[in-house]
């Protein structure tokens, strides 16, 4: 047997986020819990058409009935107070226990607290459980396109031709409107200025930066969705009211969704993503800021539906890196810059850090050709 | 208990492997000339998630690349798995694996009080290697309908009920299993599935807790973990808990009904198996044990003092997905207090949100590897502060007091203190990958603060997981390789407790060097000195603090012993306890620089200019 020298650097591979002009862009919108589903297959949907509902039980209320009669010591005796039983349907306020002694001198009487129907008598603890009504679910199509799978009891998957672009970061749920460009070119900031009532109900294009103020009237305007490059950290942390803990993001409610297409800090937006946008400016989009690093990458997107057939939506599953692939440098010191590998060492080779690692060399755009741990690129998929 | 396909003393290979949330870890072990050690690791990312929704395809790739570095063939060529035993060609004889993938093993627990019942069912599900989403209790300060909430919005893979002694209160606890039960918790993996509920509380209530729970959800007693109330016993808890995790849990989750096929041993949650490591040191080595796991999303804390095992995990304090939490939860000051360089603050912030997007980049730069050396001491500091809330003296045993105790407030919450700590021992891949072990050294001493002697440790390539499940059926293979191939010895700490102005005489110590030279060393406060003594070798110590400092036996007495050597050597560490960092800002940046100069932790030239 033959043993050879390991590495211990585990495989670093960053995938990259995909700016496409047009793709099958496939959707599952899937119930919570299982239930109808509304759609057959073949089936042309718009957005906001509902695609599966289902009732989801409604909140219990626990009343501690033996407590309120005054015989908690005894919760054995609470059947014979009982004035429903299991699975009796209850109105608010009507009565569901209690006594009337000595011709009516002597009563009391528990009201449910909500409509609903009795669940639990227990005479462990003497406390009545009364489930509420049913409470509503339902999904909708979130994108408009073709039912092409129907999901037993669960949902449907839909599908349809558009351009896809995958930000790195965002916050706020999935939302739609008219694609608007705010400034002329990827390396200006959306400014307040830049922001008018118009633009309501829009997912509005910025540059390099986002600030605080923007996000303010965006908020204020009404505007459906912000995309930039870069926004600081500080301007996040005050728009949001709190510092953003872990990468787990789309439950916010601050009036808009923010799309992040670089990272933070002042940052270009990518030429090709800015310039994808603006050649559908005018069109409806699906945006959905929710952002999940760990366990199963979930990135912000932009979906421009607009009926052109593209590339396959097979996801490419393995694709690696070779001379020539176009990548992207996301650490220092040379964060942001956009190239081509230019070689792939084999061999492990120090960095400043003195840690020895596997790099790659990048001919930057200025033709300068810089060393970086292979770990901090990401390929443009072209 | 697992069979095993071959008897242990005829078995040459095992493989073990650990599914991360981001990276299957394989480690290939082999016995050669009678002694196991580890031979080779072969990583690929985990295949948990969509679109691939089948863990052993990332099993497959880790082991392939273990086939790939020894020529050694493992996979059975019909892909229908490992093959076990080795057949003088190809297989190994055991095969186990650990996992933390889709989020590993996340549970609510229950009791009746927060302080006791309540308390001592967290313990166990974390000595579980669990996550504890929330600890509900009677008097937690929620109201019922905020609780029914709560577990609403919770899915859990289990639920750990627990409340009353034996005997004991019965109408509160059947109060809290109402309410659970009202709740209709769903399990996280799955709906049509029932969620396990494992009750340990008091045995009067067995039927009809039976009654209430039976039908609905998958519901396994165990014995009480607080019988009375003097005593803990987790171990039914736990055991059952693992056992819910492989039946229940795991054979939910994509392709593991197949991996469970594989191995040998029952799968267990890598926590876990992190924690056996640790047991495994403190039995060896008969001494107290702090280890730390810093993960990406989260820091695991593990103690075992005087034979009592506890875990904590912070779950969302970690090195890449949970930095910005660590920012959020110790503040940016803290984490720039470390820094001996000036850099904006919305730089520091925006490079640590970057990381947490980004989280398989690793630092280039010099001044980026001490921003996130910066945030380990935090995110440490925090597990370890965590840590000693849930490791705590039994609440509600009446403790003797001397007047004493009452005097120097001697009866703390927690029994974790650092002068009593013999050990520490640290994973995870900021440690693991530190490009100077000297680096991890001090800021493990930095974040946890080690008082007296203490040995400090850190695993080599990641596999304390992988060594704690083998530990629980093959202990000597598992610390044949533990004590050879995976514990790396950082060195001993030195450290008096007291506090002095700089410049204050604070120890003499005298080292007779494994050669019969003599080093002594008169050290002041404020300072930091270290000794070359290399890995495996020791030297005889006579520790003698000045007045007003402590190194274990007393203050200004005078201690002698050994110190174990390390790639770092010995640090004698002047800086007080609580350790000294000066409020000024320049002050404080020179004191950082000297003692990582004294450390030798970074290139000095290139140091030099960032600041």
């Amino acid at each position: 047997m033959t043993s050879k020298k390991v590495s211990e650097e585990a495989y670093a591979y960053t995938p990259g986020l995909k700016v496409k002009r047009a793709m099958a862009v496939t959707k599952a919108r899937r119930l919570p819990i299982p239930g109808e589903v509304c759609v057959k297959k073949g089936d042309e949907v718009d957005y906001g058409t509902v695609i599966a509902k289902t009732l989801v039980s409604g909140d219990p209320e626990i009343v501690k009935v033996a407590a309120i009669l005054g015989f908690s010591s005894k919760p054995a005796d609470l059947p014979a107070y009982m004035k429903k039983k299991v699975g009796d349907k209850v109105e608010k306020d009507e009565i569901i226990a209690g006594y009337s002694v000595l011709f009516g001198l002597l009563k009391k009487w528990v009201q449910s607290p909500i409509d609903g129907v009795i669940e639990l008598i227990s005479t462990v603890t003497g406390q009545v459980v009364i489930r509420g009504l049913p409470i509503p679910v339902e999904v909708d199509s979130y994108i408009p396109g073709k039912v092409v799978e129907v999901l037993l009891r669960e949902g449907a998957v839909l599908e349809t031709n558009a351009a896809f672009i995958q930000g790195i970061f965002g916050i706020g749920g999935e939302s739609h409107g008219i694609i608007k460009m705010g400034v002329e070119s990827p390396n200006d900031e959306l400014t307040q200025d830049h922001i008018k009532a118009e633009h309501r109900g829009m997912v509005l294009v910025g540059g390099s930066m986002v600030a605080y103020e923007a996000l303010r009237k965006a908020a204020e305007v009404g505007v459906s969705c912000v995309v930039s490059g870069g926004i600081r950290h500080n301007d996040i942390k005050r728009f949001m009211g709190e510092e953003i803990g872990v990468a787990i993001t789309g439950q916010e409610e601050v009036g808009l969704s923010i799309i992040i297409t670089e990272g933070f800090g002042r940052m270009k937006m990518s030429q090709r993503t800015f310039d994808l946008l603006k050649s559908f400016e005018g069109y409806n989009a699906a945006v959905n800021g929710s952002t999940q690093i760990r366990a199963g990458v979930l990135r912000p997107e932009i979906i421009i539906p607009h009926g052109a057939t593209g590339d396959s939506a097979v996801e490419e599953l393995a694709s690696g890196m070779v001379p020539g692939t176009p990548i992207r440098v996301i650490r220092q010191p040379y964060f942001g810059a956009i190239g081509k590998v230019a070689n792939l060492p084999v061999e492990l080779q120090q960095i400043q850090t003195r840690s020895r690692v596997r790099v790659l060399d990048v001919k930057i755009e200025d033709g300068k050709i810089v060393t970086v741990p292979r770990a901090n690129v990401e390929i443009i998929e072209e | 208990m697992a069979t095993l396909r071959k008897p242990k003393e005829e078995m040459q290979y095992i493989l073990a492997t650990d599914t991360g949330s981001t990276t299957t870890k394989a480690r290939f072990f082999h016995k050669r000339d009678g002694e196991w050690r580890f031979l080779v690791a072969g990583e690929a990312p985990t295949t948990v998630e969509a679109p691939y929704e089948d863990v052993t395809l990332g099993v497959r790739n880790a082991v392939r690349e273990v086939e790939e570095l020894t020529g050694h063939k493992i996979l059975s060529p019909d892909g229908s798995g490992i093959v076990v035993p080795y057949d003088g060609k190809i297989g190994v004889d055991l095969y186990c694996t650990t996992s933390s993938a889709g989020g590993g093993l996340q549970m609510m627990v229950a009791g009746l009080i927060k302080s006791m019942t309540a308390e001592s069912a967290n313990r166990a599900a974390l000595g579980a290697g669990a996550i504890v989403m929330d600890v509900l209790a009677r008097d937690d300060d929620r109201r019922p309908f905020q609780k029914i909430k709560r577990i609403r919005s919770l899915r859990p893979d289990m639920i750990l009920l627990a409340g009353g002694e034996d005997g004991g209160a019965s109408a509160h606890v059947m109060e809290l299993a109402e309410l659970i039960n009202a709740a209709e918790p769903k399990a996280r993996l799955g709906v049509s599935y029932e969620l396990p509920i494992v009750f340990a509380g008091n045995k009067d209530l067995r039927p009809q807790i039976s009654d209430l729970f039976g039908r609905k959800f998958a519901l396994t007693i165990v014995e009480n973990l607080r019988p009375v109330l003097a005593v803990e016993n987790t171990e039914p808890a736990r055991r059952a808990i693992h056992e819910l995790f492989m039946e229940h849990v795991m054979s939910h989750a994509p392709g593991y009904t197949k991996l469970m096929k594989w191995t040998d041993i029952p799968i267990m949650p890598t926590p876990a198996g992190e924690g056996m490591a640790m047991q495994l040191i403190a039995e060896t080595y008969k001494e107290n044990v702090l280890g730390v796991g810093l993960g990406g999303a989260t820091t695991n804390v593990y103690s075992v003092v005087d034979g009592r095992f506890v875990r904590s995990v912070s779950a969302n304090l970690g090195m890449s997905y949970s930095v910005t939490n660590v920012m959020k939860e110790a503040g940016l000051s803290n984490i720039m207090r470390w820094l001996p360089f000036k850099l904006d603050e919305e730089d520091v912030a925006s490079r640590l949100m970057n990381k947490m997007i980004r989280p398989t980049t690793i630092p280039q730069t010099l001044e980026d590897l001490i921003v996130e050396h910066s945030v380990a001491r935090e995110a440490l500091r925090l597990g370890l502060e965590h840590h000693k809330t849930i490791a705590t003296r039994l609440k509600g045993v009446t403790v003797d007091r001397s007047i004493g105790d009452v005097f120097q407030q001697n009866i703390t919450e927690t029994y974790i203190d650092m002068m009593s700590i013999d050990i520490i021992a640290g994973t995870g891949g900021l440690l693991s990958h530190a490009p100077w072990r000297g680096q991890s050294l001090l800021i493990l001493t930095d974040a946890f603060q080690p008082e007296g002697i203490t040995k400090m440790f850190q695993d080599s390539v990641f596999m304390m997981p992988h060594l704690g499940i083998l530990s629980t059926v093959h202990r000597e293979a598992a610390w044949n390789i533990f004590d050879k191939d995976c514990l790396v010895r950082l060195g001993t700490c030195v450290a008096p407790t007291g506090a002095g102005r700089i410049g204050d005489p604070v120890m003499t110590v005298e080292l007779e060097m494994p050669e019969g030279n003599i080093v002594k060393e008169e050290m002041k406060f404020g300072e930091i000195k270290r000794i070359d003594l290399r890995e495996r070798q020791e030297a005889k110590a006579v520790i003698t603090p000045h007045k007003g400092f402590d190194v274990g036996e007393g203050l200004g007495h005078k201690i002698e012993g050994t110190v174990m050597g390390g790639i770092a050597g010995i640090m004698l560490d002047a800086r007080g306890r609580p350790l000294y960092l000066p409020k000024d800002d320049a002050e404080r940046k020179q004191f950082l620089l000297k003692w990582f100069d004294a450390m030798d932790l970074y290139p000095v030239d290139e140091l030099k200019e960032l600041a």
